[in-house]
């Protein structure tokens, strides 16, 4: 197996909140990433990924612990590990009184690299991100897809190795996600090394081959997506509603039916029940059957969703 | 970073195989052309972000160097020059004199806008700073490419200045074209100390219009600009010799009609004025780094904890079971 790119172990980062007291975001986190993995990080709003995120891209500096990305430590190599980075941030930073193309060209400058070439460069990744007839539009009157479509394509105009997306599709719509996520594969099958992090399970299954599950600073679970489901989860989930003010009762009653109960696992929700199940339907006839009609009933596959709700007992998104 | 530092952090990564030891070979040719030139190439945006603005610069420049020396160098002069004669003041016209106070004060106006707002907006409004920390850029290039593209502007502001003060003539020596470049540092030194309060704004809930107020404008006229100092009530002097405006004036002065001061005076408005800049440039940076490295400066916390008698790497282990058992 090749050696890894990014190595964390026992990583570290707290804060001195108001100059006494110690908050901690990242709490003994450790993980390795091969090259040409994609790799994510799920959690909470406030769950330590960007934390993490700032210091693998060396613009943080950790508290304890150990890490290094390409073999170096970001403490002393910080700008020689940056020149192989490529950084998607969760809030977008494109220079707004520069043109879209400009906005390539300042930023390959950077990196060192020769003018000629950053025209070159810029110009196929105004292609490759979709953005050529965008080229001499301010970034200002670019949709929050395109402008996310620059960041991209702003953060390889070095050719990075690794490729850090903060939340990459947090507000887009549908139909811009799947075009981001479109681009995202390409990069992938090129061999760039994804390190992505989101709070949609459906991104993180879209994207990684693997991930943690990261909540308060820590690792809670890590594994391929199918893994985890296949370990935290049941096949299936019988998604049902009894009305708000009898879903709790009616949980009571579906934990202890016939002892055992329905399916593997009974979860209750403020909305809704979840049972879980390898098959979701024949929880739902036996249900009928015991006199126990739902006001809608959903049959559907488990997803991260799942895992993180029984990994923590909570919500992804709250 | 040298050879031998580089076979340090290959061997210190244990880099063997053939991905990892390219990627480290490719990190080090370019952070060294970055960890060299990257203040400039910060200033190359810089350029590329006034280009967009071109106009302004060049309009403000010819403008306001033709108003105040029309509005004060003719109009208020001729009153000035009536009333006293055609030495009026330290024994030359009114124009003179006002001119070279003048030329400083337009490097204090590219200041005033130049190393405000735009620091507010990198940090803030549209926080491009962060973008480029992401880059191989570090903190402390990032100003100093702001101060030289800065002083670009300031210089091109100044020599336009310095050629109507020709025009109008206003200048009677030849050593008048150092005025301009007393008037740079003059500019710089204020401007310095401006970023790096800007700096330290969260937010700006207003306090840099009540700079524009209660700092700059009261500058520019009890720096002995439209007056000699000395005109005014001693208790109210100490206003000049803070000011870098005056300091800049009087000293532009010098060159520019060859004021009679003693050399110890001009030397210590010289450096006074290098002082100012010094300090304002490193604070700036100091903030910059801290900023956009949210832990903090890192030497300086862990110095700070040292004095409290731990280090960083203590505090967070004793924290850290705690947090665990909770």
């Amino acid at each position: 197996m090749p050696e890894p790119v990014i190595v964390t172990r026992n990583l570290v980062k707290s804060y001195s909140v108001n100059g006494s007291k110690n908050f901690v975001a990242v709490d003994g986190i450790s993980f390795e990433v091969a090259p040409g993995e994609s790799f994510g990080l799920l959690g909470p709003n406030g769950a330590g990924k960007s934390t993490t995120m700032r210091l693998i891209g060396a613009v943080s500096t950790r508290t304890s612990g150990d890490l290094t990305v390409l073999g170096l430590d970001p403490n002393r190599y910080g700008p020689e590990i940056r020149s192989q980075l490529g950084v998607v941030p969760q809030e977008n930073n494109l220079d707004l009184e520069l043109k879209v193309r400009e906005n390539l060209l300042v930023y390959g400058r950077y990196f060192g690299l020769p003018r000629a070439r950053v025209a070159r460069r810029a110009d196929e990744l105004l292609e490759f991100a979709q953005l050529q007839d965008k080229a001499t539009a301010k970034v200002d009157d670019l949709s929050g897809g395109m402008k996310r479509r620059l960041t991209i394509a702003r953060a390889l105009i070095n050719d990075p190795r690794i490729l850090l997306l903060d939340e990459p599709t947090t507000g887009l719509d549908p139909q811009a996600r799947h075009i981001l996520w479109d681009r995202l594969f390409r990069l992938k099958e090129q061999g760039t090394t994804l390190l992505v992090t989101t709070h949609y399970m459906d991104e993180a299954e879209q994207l990684c081959d693997r991930l943690i599950v990261v909540d308060k600073g820590r690792i809670m679970a890590e594994g391929s997506p199918a893994d985890l489901i296949r370990r935290y989860s049941s096949r299936e989930v019988l998604e049902v509603r009894f009305g708000s003010a009898q879903n709790a009762e009616v949980a009571d009653r579906l934990q202890s039916f016939g002892g055992s109960g329905f399916g593997e696992r009974v979860d209750v929700l403020p909305d809704r029940i979840l049972v879980y199940s390898d098959s979701g339907e024949r929880e739902l006839e036996r249900m009928t059957a015991a006199g126990l009609h739902p006001i809608t009933s959903l049959v559907r596959r488990s997803s991260l969703e799942d895992v993180f709700l029984r990994l923590t007992g909570r919500n992804l998104i709250e | 970073m040298s050879a031998g530092d580089f076979d340090n952090a290959r061997d210190a990564g244990g880099a063997t195989d053939s991905i990892r030891s390219q990627a480290v070979a490719a990190a080090v040719v370019s952070a060294a052309r970055t960890r060299r030139y990257g203040s400039w190439y910060v200033a190359e945006h810089r350029f590329r972000v006034m280009r967009s603005y071109a106009q302004t610069v060049l309009f403000t420049a010819i403008g306001s160097s033709l108003v105040y020396l029309y509005a004060m160098g003719v109009g208020l002069a001729s009153l000035v020059d009536g009333n006293l004669g055609d030495n009026a003041v330290n024994g030359v016209s009114y124009l003179e004199f006002l001119a070279p106070a003048l030329l400083a004060s337009s490097a204090i106006a590219v200041a005033s806008e130049e190393f405000s707002y735009p620091i507010m907006l990198g940090f803030k409004w549209n926080p491009t700073f962060f973008g480029m920390n992401a880059s191989s850029i570090q903190p402390g290039q990032i100003i100093n490419g702001i101060v030289i593209s800065v002083a670009a502007r300031m210089l091109l502001t100044c020599a336009i200045f310095s050629v109507f003060m020709l025009i109008f003539g206003a200048v009677p020596g030849p050593l008048g074209a150092v005025a301009v470049l007393v008037a740079l540092l003059t500019g710089l030194s204020f401007g310095a100390l401006l970023m790096a309060y800007t700096a330290t704004l969260k937010d700006d809930t207003g306090q840099l219009a009540m700079v524009q107020r209660f700092v700059i404008l009261p500058m520019t006229l009890f720096s002995g600009t439209f007056f000699p100092l000395d005109v005014l009530p001693t208790y109210l002097q100490w206003l000049g010799w803070i000011s870098p405006l005056w300091h800049g004036t009087e000293l532009s002065r010098v060159f520019a009609y060859g004021r009679p001061e003693p050399i110890w005076l001009s030397v210590l408005h010289a450096l006074y004025l290098a002082a100012l800049l010094a300090v304002g440039w490193i604070w700036a940076r100091r903030l910059t780094a801290a900023r956009l490295n949210k832990c903090g400066f890192r030497r300086r916390s862990s110095l700070l904890l040292a004095r409290h008698g731990c280090s960083e790497a203590v505090v967070s282990v004793s924290i850290t079971p705690v947090m665990r058992a909770a």
